[in-house]
């Protein structure tokens, strides 16, 4: 038997009159995984997710869940339960109501109700808060009642369309440890939307990046992080600094990029690239503001980058330093805190050192708005 | 001085607050409640003629209300038959009207309050401008729709769908649909009000949990949309049984509206203290009616303000 029901997204594309918001996605989901869409607002995402809840019918292409195709199944009949952004509880219904709001449709008498009810306040650590209305919970407790309505409707796909963007920010971290082992527990898919890097990362088992309708990669955090397919994804997914130019020499797995101020510099070409990349080719390359180290003056080489320091900050666990970049754009270092003193660099010239494993190359493309 | 009172006028100063307090107190106390408290005086005097008034046989008294119930003294029956049954059938149609007109009006406003686009605009035009024609026009154009040379008898005889020409003034259904139409508005904008405020969400929530449109109806949208519709309800069936000018148009000869005879008492009969009491009557009744039905459907008087 397997773990879970899967999802799959089989030549999706949705349109809006002239306008794509979703073009050619194929996905596969794991049955039992935690999976996210992640990118910027517009992105496309949410349509995904309403196609996949039955509110909205693609213009081409399939969703399957587990195996079957949805095409003319409405929302009411899919093995799928969502959890909005507002979460949009029943205001005027108590809070057992709200949670067994899917068993009073099948029929189930109160008393099953309320004894269900009990069950999932229990679990999501709300017990005896039943006989209260959703407006007298505070916004991480009615978070938990929405979890425990969908879970109640017993569904095989849970969607969560970012639900916790409106928490503070400490709730919004306890609530990611809280839904992982929610996930864990029941064990069913969960598909979760965000443009929350810090979420996608933590909680998922897989992530796919998305930009303007367009699935840019598909693989685990630490694959996306580390081994961005696009520049998009490099740039998206965390802090990253980018260098522009175009290959000079392909060595095997890694490349030589001859940029425009900071000279020939060495990358490993990201996994999805090897291959095709072709010397000649625009490029750009990545490199994580973690990843540099302050090289002694005048050392020079391909994985030496010299530039003049705009300034600097003190962050707590890390010192950052900001140096004059290609096109305008600073690069961004970052030494962490190990109690060690910093000396001043601001409007001296410095010389930082990578290794090229952390080096990433891809294709030059369109990179995330700040 | 209370708190609200000592608020409102140092939110607006003590001219204007002196000057909307003014206008506000002659508005309900000088256009409303006097007039009403003149009118109740009337209805337990006797039918005078102007100079006994004032006189050794103006005396409060009860006569008006006994006539109601009892009729004339002296008279051939128990109880004043005629009177209570237009009474309690003016009663019986508003609330048939008011009812009506909520089947009616409910789809209409949840989908101007549900949908967006520029043709919901146009939609409450169009609802709109057909009452800035007169009631009488309209009542008579319900006439010549309903009347036995009517449009609707014309085409469906002249289509051999039925023999004789139906009778709709006899029947008192364009007395319905008079009625009906006339407050159309009343009803549909305080529904359409809450309605539009309800969250696109909750509707899809209840779907996605499974449930049927008419359960999301009955769950999710009625009870958000109660205000709206105790609202509109109260104001159709008071203004449905006060109404007059629809029954003298569109009602049948035979079927007479309580304000018809309101209306005898007070112009044909010039008895005013009768048509006073028979008004008070009318008032009372349909305020305790409506406050009763406030309370078996649990509104409180602050929703019926939405």
């Amino acid at each position: 038997m397997s773990a879970g029901v899967g999802v799959d997204l089989e030549n999706l594309w949705i349109r809006f009159g002239d306008f794509v918001a979703v073009r050619d996605a194929n996905v596969n989901i794991n049955g039992g995984d935690f999976f996210s869409f992640l990118g910027p607002s517009g992105c496309g995402k949410t349509t995904i997710l309403r196609a996949v809840s039955g509110f909205l019918d693609p213009s081409e292409g399939k969703v399957l869940i587990g195996g079957n195709d949805m095409r003319g199944i409405g929302p009411n009949k899919r093995p799928t339960a969502l959890i909005f952004q507002n979460l949009a509880l029943f205001p005027l219904m108590k809070v057992w109501e709200n949670i067994t709001f899917s068993m009073e449709i099948n029929g189930a008498s109160s008393a099953e109700r309320r004894k269900r009810a009990d069950e999932l306040l229990d679990m999501i650590a709300l017990p005896d808060q039943g006989d209260k209305l959703p407006n007298e919970l505070s916004g991480g407790q009615r978070q938990r009642v929405a979890i425990a309505r969908a879970l109640c409707a017993e569904p095989d796909v849970l969607l969560l369309d970012e639900p916790l963007s409106a928490l503070d920010l400490k709730l919004r971290q306890h609530m990611r440890t809280e839904l992982r082992e929610i996930q864990k527990r029941v064990g069913i898919t969960f598909i979760y939307i965000t443009h929350d890097q810090g979420e996608a990362l933590t909680m998922s088992d897989n992530i796919a990046v998305m930009r303007a309708g367009v699935i840019d990669q598909i693989a685990d955090g630490k694959t996306i992080y580390n081994d961005p397919a696009t520049a998009f994804a490099a740039s998206f997914v965390g802090e990253n600094n980018v260098f522009r130019g175009r290959i000079k020499k392909i060595m095997g797995n890694e490349a030589l990029l001859s940029t425009n101020r900071t000279g020939d510099l060495v990358a490993r070409i990201s996994s999805v690239n090897q291959g095709t990349m072709r010397e000649g080719d625009e490029a750009m390359m990545f490199v994580r503001p973690e990843a540099f180290a302050i090289a002694p003056d005048g050392a020079a080489g391909d994985h030496f980058v010299t530039a003049r320091v705009n300034h600097e900050e003190f962050e707590g666990n890390v010192f950052n330093i900001f140096t004059e970049g290609d096109g305008g754009k600073e690069i961004k270092v970052s030494l962490p805190n190990l109690g060690q003193s910093f000396e001043n660099h601001t409007g001296q010239n410095i010389t930082l050192e990578y290794e090229t494993r952390n080096a990433v190359l891809v294709p030059a493309g369109e990179l995330a708005a700040e | 001085m209370p708190h609200f009172l000592k608020e409102f006028f140092n939110r607006n100063g003590t001219g204007m607050g002196l000057g909307i307090l003014g206008l506000v107190l002659f508005w309900t106390i000088g256009l409303i409640i006097l007039p009403q408290l003149s009118m109740l005086d009337f209805s337990f005097r006797p039918n005078l003629p102007p100079p006994e008034i004032g006189g050794p046989k103006d005396v409060y008294t009860l006569e008006n209300y006994k006539y109601l119930v009892f009729g004339p003294e002296g008279g051939s029956q128990d109880y004043n038959t005629v009177d209570l049954r237009v009474f309690f059938r003016t009663l019986l149609a508003a609330v048939c009207v008011t009812i009506f007109n909520l089947i009616l009006c409910y789809p209409i406003a949840y989908y101007l309050g549900q949908s967006k686009g520029s043709h919901i605009r146009i939609f409450a035009i169009m609802l709109i401008i057909p009452y800035w024609i007169n009631e009488i026009l309209r009542a008579f154009a319900l006439r010549i729709i309903f009347g036995e040379t009517g449009v609707l008898n014309t085409l469906f005889v002249g289509l051999g769908i039925w023999d004789m020409p139906f009778d709709f003034i006899r029947n008192d259904i364009a007395l319905y649909a008079g009625l009906g139409y006339a407050y159309i508005l009343l009803m549909i904008f305080p529904m359409y009000n809450v309605i539009e405020s309800l969250d696109k969400n909750q509707i899809e929530a209840a779907r996605d949990l499974g449930a049927p449109w008419w359960r999301i109806h009955w769950r999710v949208v009625i009870p958000y949309a109660k205000p709206g519709i105790s609202s509109g309800c109260t104001m159709v069936f008071m203004l449905s049984a006060g109404a007059l000018a629809a029954p003298q148009i569109l009602g049948g000869p035979s079927s007479l509206w309580f304000t018809q005879l309101i209306y005898q008492q007070f112009n044909d009969n010039n008895d005013w203290p009768q048509g006073a009491a028979y008004a008070i009557v009318l008032l009372v009744t349909c305020i305790l009616f409506v406050l009763a039905m406030m309370r078996l459907f649990k509104v409180n008087m602050g929703d019926i303000g939405k």
